[in-house]
């Protein structure tokens, strides 16, 4: 599976790729393959303020419906507009075009998440 | 925490009895005959009914698909084969079904249902009359073992139940290329008509070939050993690879059965539910004289019409799916829950089995599910979502 060494991992299976002004979230590879075809998202609404490890979207496939829970606290910016009438970017590029939300982190240095190296040693356990 | 695949199969795992007078206990989780086949397939395999089963192989969306539009292929050898024997199988069966057999001539199939006293559904399964001293049942994989118990308890001199868990291979060929597929591979020998069952001997081995199947298609369902089982998956696939054929997991199985609008034991199913509140009265025989267990309860309830109704429901495109569980609102008032939901891959919206309270809307009527704590509509359809199938 596919692991960018840039992002941090929450175990729960979504990134977070911090930036200059904030930081965006997504699922992982792994997340995205287990899943399979996604087929719907329902994501925050921009300026709602979250906790970590907070409920933030669903993502569904034909078979199940997945909680999302935002890797850190912080307040949502943006939302991915393209996701709702092309919810298979997902699948295609999760770490790319697939992303679902950006949040201004309350903390500089968020905690609890884990490398790219130590998120893919809980996949083979 | 991220729960993947946790609510269509967690919930329809059912744990393998410890303990069984007749025979040797099964692994808790058992793999199929044609597991090293799944594996040199790429197939993603997940835990159901006490078996390591596909999910899926290419995409669940995919497979669908191709069963839809040419052709699928999928493992069902962990559905309980159970035959019957003896020159008194036929009263026995007649004892215990909720459907009529001896309504069956000889290698005729129909849909009939284990019943509890209260009428409630035990199990689903399909019964094939191959002789009157010879019968053939296959049962859901969760209810095997249960059901195999409760026929021995009506075994005689004259009546033999046979079939473990894990003795045997079953297919599932289906789609509108099935026939185009299975044909030359039976050199020319004719398919039974629909509901039909036939013998064949086909690489080696006597199989069962059944024109019957759970997604709505014309297609086929074949029995064999473990061995020619092997083979015949194989030969399949190959002959049906330049059709649009493709091996299809329980993922597709799934959405493509609730299309049909063809209920699954342990959701739309249980023994809390009666065939009858299922909107399956037709499989089960009132009219003949012979009893059967939970037949006075259900004569009651086709007398004062069943508390429940089960119907069917659509949402709409760009709407969350409906999903086991969800209730089912009508004005301010919870009439029902979901038993099964799905986004329809053919329709591109959520489709939803729901059983509800007596008198239950009709066909058209407007509704509300209740989904993540807020309201969707969702209109009252037939329960076959597809026209035609």
């Amino acid at each position: 599976m596919n692991t960018p060494d840039n992002l941090l991992y929450a175990k729960s299976h979504e990134w977070l790729r911090l930036e200059k002004d904030g930081g965006t979230v997504g699922i992982t590879d792994h997340a995205q393959s287990a899943l399979s075809d996604v087929v719907f998202v329902e994501l925050p609404k921009t300026g709602r303020k979250v906790k970590a490890g907070e409920v933030v979207a669903t993502v569904e496939s034909v078979k199940a419906a997945s909680d999302i829970y935002s890797p850190v606290a912080g307040e949502i910016t943006a939302v991915n507009t393209v996701l709702p009438n092309d919810p298979g970017l997902i699948n295609r590029e999760p770490y790319g075009q697939g992303w679902l939300f950006r949040i201004q982190p309350e903390q500089p240095k968020p905690t609890g998440l884990l490398s790219n190296t130590d998120y893919a040693a809980t996949l083979t356990r | 925490m991220f729960y993947l695949g946790r609510k269509r199969f967690a919930r329809t795992l059912t744990p393998v009895p410890s303990v069984l007078p007749f025979e040797t206990v099964p692994d808790p989780i058992a793999e199929s005959p044609l597991a090293s086949l799944h594996a040199a397939l790429g197939a993603r395999m997940i835990p159901f009914a006490g078996w390591n089963l596909p999910v899926e192989y290419s995409g669940l969306l995919a497979e669908h698909k191709a069963t839809r539009q040419a052709a699928g292929l999928f493992d069902i050898s962990h559905m309980g084969q159970i035959r019957a024997q003896g020159k008194d199988t036929l009263p026995c069966l007649e004892s215990i079904l909720a459907n009529d057999p001896a309504k069956l001539k000889d290698s005729e199939g129909h849909y009939s249902f284990i019943t509890n006293e209260q009428g409630g559904v035990i199990d689903d399964l399909l019964l094939y009359r191959l002789a009157s001293d010879d019968f053939f049942l296959v049962v859901n994989a969760s209810r095997h073992l249960e059901v195999l118990q409760l026929l021995k308890r009506h075994e005689s001199p004259n009546v033999r139940f046979s079939g473990n868990p894990g003795s045997a291979v079953g297919m599932a060929l289906q789609g509108p290329q099935s026939a185009a597929i299975l044909g030359p591979i039976l050199q020319g020998a004719p398919l039974p008509p629909r509901n039909h069952i036939a013998r064949f001997t086909l690489l080696g081995g006597t199989v069962l070939i059944a024109t019957t199947g759970y997604t709505g298609e014309n297609g086929y369902e074949i029995f064999s050993d473990i061995p020619t089982g092997r083979k015949i998956w194989s030969a399949i696939l190959e002959t049906g690879k330049p059709l649009g054929l493709l091996p299809c997991g329980l993922g597709s199985r799934d959405s493509l059965r609730l299309e049909a609008g063809l209920p699954l034991n342990g959701q739309d199913l249980s023994p809390e539910i009666t065939p009858l509140e299922a909107g399956l009265g037709f499989f089960v025989d009132l009219s003949r004289p012979r009893p059967f267990p939970g037949r006075s309860a259900l004569e009651l309830q086709k007398k004062s019409g069943p508390p429940r109704t089960c119907i069917g429901l659509q949402g709409q495109p760009g709407q969350p799916p409906p999903r086991h569980g969800y209730p089912v609102f009508q004005g301010s008032k919870q009439i029902g829950v979901i038993t099964s939901g799905v986004p329809s891959p053919t329709l591109g919206l959520g489709i939803a089995l729901a059983l509800v309270t007596t008198p239950a809307p009709v066909c058209g009527q407007d509704l509300e599910i209740e989904v993540r704590g807020r309201r969707i509509p969702a209109k009252v359809s037939p329960r076959k979502f597809l026209k035609g199938k």
